[in-house]
Formats: structure tokens, C-alpha cells, sequence
């Protein structure tokens, strides 16, 4: 969500007070609040559960049914996940892995190098370097769209060396796709790493320096560890970007089966077979199931992460 | 390429990473000199500056320049491509929606986020509460197309229906309706998909504004007898109009740029289209190049003010 959820700088709040004196502060805990938030959360949950339902019903039923008539007529199959994870015109186990080859170098990459690049405009002296640091900064405004046709040409014609898109491409055409996702990525994971590098208090790093620890050393063995909930708080949060990313994927993945992810088919099928209810309700949540269960188990350090880090630049 | 083949290449490209960076930083640190700390900030910095230049200068750059430029990327045509995008009726629909989007979706997605947080704040169930309504943050637009485009579901009136909305419909005696079909109301309701998303955003912001409000003076309006609507008018809204900005702000940079849902929805047909999805039409569909590069340059100008707004209000929260 690099580009398109700038959204995270955004969590500038300060963190809740916890030591509240909560029965000075209880609400207005009357039954018609709690019957609105009710009314909304079962708004908010329906559409989810409707398409879940479905994707356990047999066919026929599907498509003759509304799945709200599961509850009278109950029936469950597992046809239809095994319909699109092996069927050979869905076929998403192949777009599954396509996913995952996509999604992990795409967050290691830029989260090592900016990381690295926000020691650097942390804690290292070098001309220029509040300069560099802001031309960074504004790189986070342009939107991802701007740099496509370039960036597309550049891949298909490169200065030199073979061309990076299409099947015969090294590595059947993967790099362009995790280049591509490394860059975009990296303003705003430089951005958000430097906030967090700055809190760690200056002293630690001069007694180190006086030690005769150099930068290489500092970085590896004191940084790493403080910023460990900061760098998987944005590895999360990139995890999820890309795994959800639909643009990048078409547009350097050019819609190939060999590298395009689960969205890019999902969107596909989307168009071509609409009225497929019973594939579409399982594709979706086999795409969904991974960044699912990745936010429910990570929910709190994500949260927490993302609140704590952009409080003080 | 077999699924082994593509791990392999993951391995590989991950491995090659890994040890390449490994090899500058071991030889940066080797030296321990004046010219050391040079090689060493060259290591930290210059793969990701390179990069930035690369992937995102370069190509900003070179878009604006080609949006003065034909379909072919040819000759110079001045400010055509930008005549077209403000005469044709075609872009005009697609501005006219943009607008749309960018405006009701921040505020009715803030809207319902604060209400929430208000409503559950110190709830017994606040973190279920909390999760239900941000799970939609975690899954693709894609999937939260699909989930939509099941509750909007169009069958014939008199045959049994599998869509949730027009089950209503008929259950309360009306017809059913096309709801991605039918101009203009289509946008609207393609515009809910996003807020269902972002709702969750808006809400996981506000409440920790609303919970770092300062006790007393929740205290001294309650003792001077405020409560429920105007403790939440004069009191709540007041002390967290910062973080609402960013909310808004940052909700409308990301809406400007979608263009998942139409494309997965109504593939940008029956007047749906937005600018960030007839960017795509125009530069990867219709070969436009020049055109496609307009409506990204238009795209740009369009989120800076935000962005540098959204910005100052972020710094203001920051400096509290």
C-alpha cells in the first residue's frame, strides 16, 4: 500500500493515555449507542460473510440461491475451492505461488535498503544531507501512475543487456515486478524508519563510536535490534501492499500466467465469468486468506508500530 | 517456469541480494579511515537513491514531457492532450467522476469511522469491535470488489435472487435494480466499496485520538452537565479536528489513485471510469502514450495541494 496508503504517516496521534481513570471517562454506554455499533458492525460484516457462505455451497445451489438460504437448507462442499485451485481454466495454485515468489523479495528488498538509507540520514555526517533527505521525502507524492510508461519502456529497452519484461526475460520477467515494488516502496519506508531511528537517543551511538565501533557495526548490532518492531511493523504493512497490489502486477507483469498474482487473475475472472459465483466466492478468499490470517496474528504490532513511529520526527 | 523453478529464482534473487550487500557493508567497515566513513555513507545510501532517481525522478520527469506529445510518442503537440481531457465528453465524465469519489469518499468513510470509534470507545468488546470493521483494510480491492459485486448481484424481479440487495428490494415489494449498470447512481455505489474499506482506517485513527483526549476535560464538561450529542459536538470533535484533517486528507490521496474497484467491477463501462483507471486504458489499452501521460500528470497536480496540506497537519499533530 506504499503509494496508495501514505495513509500510515498519516497515524500521527499521540499514543492513548493507559493509566485512565476509566470510570471517570465511561461513556455513554446507553443501549441505543450499542444497538447503532451493533447495526454498523453487521454491516460492515455481512458482504464478507455472504460470499464465505457461498463458497462452501454446491454449485447449483449457488446459483439458484441466495446464500442467506443456507441457514434453512444447510449443504457444504469443498468442490469449489478444489474447482479453482485445480482447474485447469482457473488454475490458482499457479497464481498462489506467483503471489508469494512476488510478495517476498518485494519486502526484504526495500526494507534493507531503507533501512540502511535511513541510518544514514540519521546518524551519518555527509554535505547535502538535509537536501537529500527532503527531495526523499517529496518522492512520496508522486503517484505511482506518473512513472509507469518510462519505467515499462525502460524494462522492454533497457540500455544495455537483454530485455527485463516478457517470458524470455531472466527469471521469466519476476524482476521488473520486484524492482518495480523495491522503489515504490522505498520513500515512505525511508521516511517512516528515520522517525524511529531518531528516537534512539544520540548518546548510545557517540558511547559506541567512542568504543571504536564503526557505522557497519553500530547499524548491525545496536540499530537492528532497537528497530526491529519498526521494521516489522513496515514489513507487514509492505507484505500486505504488495500482496494486495493489482496495478503493478498488470502493468509489469503484462497479465502472463508465469508472473502474474492471485489478483491479477481474480480480476480476470471477475470480468470473463461473472455469473461463476461459485469460483469467484472461492477465488476471492483464497486470495484472501494469507493476508487475512498475516493482519489478525500481527493486528496489534502493526497498530502499534505504525502509532509509535511517526509521533516525533 | 515450475513452481520450483520460480522458488528457485525467489532463492537466488533474495540470496544475490543478501550476499551482495553483505560483501559492501563487510569491505565498507574494512576500512577505518577518513575515506572509510565516505565509502560507508556511499554504501548506506547510494542503492536507494539510485533507485528513487531511477524508478521514480526519472520517470516523473519523462511523463510530463511525454504528455505534450502525441499517441505515438512522436512529435510535440502542446497542450492537446490536455484539451482532451477538458472537452471530450468522455473525459469530462471521467473528471466529473473523480470529483465525486475524491469528495464522498473521505467523508463518509471519516464519518462513519468517528461514529464508530465514538459509539465502541471503552466497550467491553472494543478490540472485536475494532477488528470487524478494519479487516477490509487487509484484504486486495480486488477480493473487496468481488465481495460487493456478490451483494449487488442483478437478477429479473421475478426470479429468485442471489444478490443481497435486491433480495431487499423485492422482499419490500420494489423491483430489482441493476446497481452497476444504471447511470448515474452506478458511481455511487462502486464509491461504497472504498468507503467499506477505508472506514476502518478512519476509525483505528480517531479512536486512539479520541482515547488521548485529556481525562479533565471529559471531567469538567460532565460536571457542568454535558453530555451524549454535545459532549461529542463541542468536546469530542473539537479536540481531534487535527488527526480528522489527516484522516480526510490522507483518505482522499489514496481514493484519487484507485482504480481497482472500477476496473474489477465495470471495467470502466457504463460511465464508471476514473482518472486513475483511464490512465491505465489510455496508456497500456489504446496505446495512448501521450495521452495516458496527461492524465497521469493531471493525476500528480492534482495530489500535491493534499499532500502538502495533509503534510502541515501532520506536522501540527507532531509538534502538540
Amino acid at each position: 500500500m506504499s503509494a496508495s496508503t501514505t495513509p500510515v504517516a498519516a497515524v500521527a496521534v499521540p499514543s492513548p493515555a493507559t493509566t485512565t481513570t476509566a470510570e471517570a471517562k465511561k461513556r455513554l454506554t446507553s443501549p441505543w449507542a450499542s444497538f447503532a455499533a451493533a447495526v454498523i458492525a453487521i454491516l460492515w460484516t455481512i458482504p464478507t460473510a455472504g460470499l464465505l457462505i457461498s463458497s462452501f455451497r454446491p454449485e447449483n445451489d449457488v446459483k439458484a440461491s441466495g446464500w442467506w438460504n443456507f441457514f434453512t437448507h444447510p449443504s457444504v462442499t469443498l468442490d469449489n475451492y478444489r474447482a479453482v485451485l485445480k482447474g485447469s481454466d482457473t488454475d490458482l495454485a499457479t497464481y498462489f505461488v506467483n503471489s508469494i515468489v512476488i510478495t517476498l523479495p518485494s519486502v526484504i528488498i526495500p526494507i534493507t535498503l531503507a533501512t540502511l538509507a535511513a541510518y544514514a540520514f540519521a546518524w551519518m555526517k555527509f554535505p547535502g544531507r538535509d537536501l537529500l533527505f527532503v527531495a526523499v521525502f517529496a518522492m512520496q507524492i508522486v503517484p505511482i501512475q506518473v512513472t509507469m510508461i518510462p519505467l515499462l519502456s525502460a524494462y522492454v529497452k533497457p540500455l544495455l543487456g537483454p530485455s527485463l519484461a516478457g517470458a524470455d526475460a531472466p527469471g521469466g520477467g519476476f524482476y521488473t515486478i520486484w524492482l518495480s515494488h523495491s522503489i515504490f516502496a522505498l520513500p515512505l519506508a525511508i521516511f517512516l524508519l528515520h522517525n524511529f531511528m531518531k528516537e534512539i537517543p544520540a548518546e548510545l551511538i557517540e558511547a559506541a563510536r567512542v568504543d571504536g565501533a564503526g557505522h557497519v557495526k553500530i547499524f548491525t548490532r545496536i540499530m537492528l535490534p532497537l528497530m526491529a518492531p519498526a521494521i516489522a511493523a513496515f514489513g507487514i504493512f509492505q507484505f500486505l501492499w504488495v500482496w494486495n497490489d493489482l496495478l503493478v502486477a498488470l502493468v509489469f507483469g503484462g497479465g502472463s500466467q508465469e508472473v502474474s498474482p492471485l489478483t491479477v487473475r481474480l480480476a480476470e475472472l471477475s470480468g470473463t465469468r461473472d455469473q461463476a459465483w461459485h469460483l469467484l466466492s472461492a477465488g476471492a478468499f483464497v486470495s484472501l486468506i494469507v493476508p487475512l490470517v498475516v493482519f489478525l496474528s500481527l493486528q496489534r504490532y502493526f497498530v502499534r508500530g505504525l502509532l509509535a513511529g511517526s509521533v516525533k520526527g | 517456469m515450475s513452481v520450483g523453478a520460480k522458488f528457485v529464482q525467489m532463492f537466488i534473487a533474495i540470496g544475490a541480494f543478501v550476499a551482495v550487500m553483505g560483501v559492501i557493508l563487510f569491505l565498507a567497515d574494512r576500512v577505518r579511515n577518513r575515506r572509510g566513513e565516505i565509502l560507508q555513507t556511499i554504501a548506506f545510501l547510494l542503492p536507494a537513491t539510485v533507485m528513487i532517481a531511477f524508478g521514480l525522478l526519472y520517470p516523473a520527469v519523462k511523463t510530463i514531457y511525454q504528455s505534450f506529445k502525441d499517441a505515438n510518442d512522436r512529435s510535440f503537440v502542446g497542450l492537446d492532450n490536455y484539451k482532451t481531457i477538458l472537452t471530450s465528453s468522455d473525459q469530462l465524465n471521467v473528471l466529473r467522476n473523480t470529483a465525486l469519489w475524491v469528495i464522498v469518499t473521505p467523508v463518509l468513510a471519516t464519518l462513519i469511522g468517528l461514529v464508530y470509534a465514538v459509539l465502541i470507545d471503552r466497550a467491553r468488546v472494543e478490540k472485536l469491535a475494532k477488528a470487524l470493521i478494519f479487516l477490509p483494510m487487509a484484504i486486495s480491492l480486488v477480493g473487496a470488489s468481488i465481495i460487493w459485486k456478490f451483494v449487488y448481484d442483478y437478477r429479473a424481479t421475478e426470479n429468485p435472487q442471489i444478490g443481497l440487495l435486491n433480495q431487499i428490494l423485492k422482499l419490500v415489494g420494489l423491483d430489482t435494480y441493476r446497481f452497476l449498470l444504471t447511470e448515474p447512481w452506478n458511481t455511487f455505489f462502486l464509491i461504497i466499496i472504498m468507503v467499506w474499506v477505508q472506514a476502518g482506517f478512519a476509525m483505528t485513527v480517531l479512536s486512539a485520538a479520541i482515547k488521548a483526549i485529556p481525562d479533565d476535560i471529559i471531567e469538567a464538561a460532565r460536571l457542568d452537565g454535558v453530555g451524549g450529542m454535545r459532549m461529542f459536538r463541542f468536546i469530542t470533535v473539537p479536540s481531534i479536528r487535527p488527526s480528522l484533517v489527516v484522516v480526510l486528507t490522507t483518505i482522499s490521496i489514496t481514493t484519487l489513485k484507485v482504480f481497482d474497484i472500477v476496473r474489477t467491477t465495470t471495467g470502466g463501462n457504463f460511465s464508471t471510469s476514473v482518472l486513475a483507471y483511464e490512465f491505465y486504458v489510455q496508456s497500456f489499452r489504446s496505446f495512448n502514450t501521450g495521452l495516458g501521460a496527461a492524465l497521469a500528470t493531471l493525476l500528480f497536480v492534482l495530489v500535491i495541494p493534499i499532500v502538502i496540506y495533509n503534510i502541515r497537519q501532520m506536522r501540527q499533530l507532531e509538534s502538540r
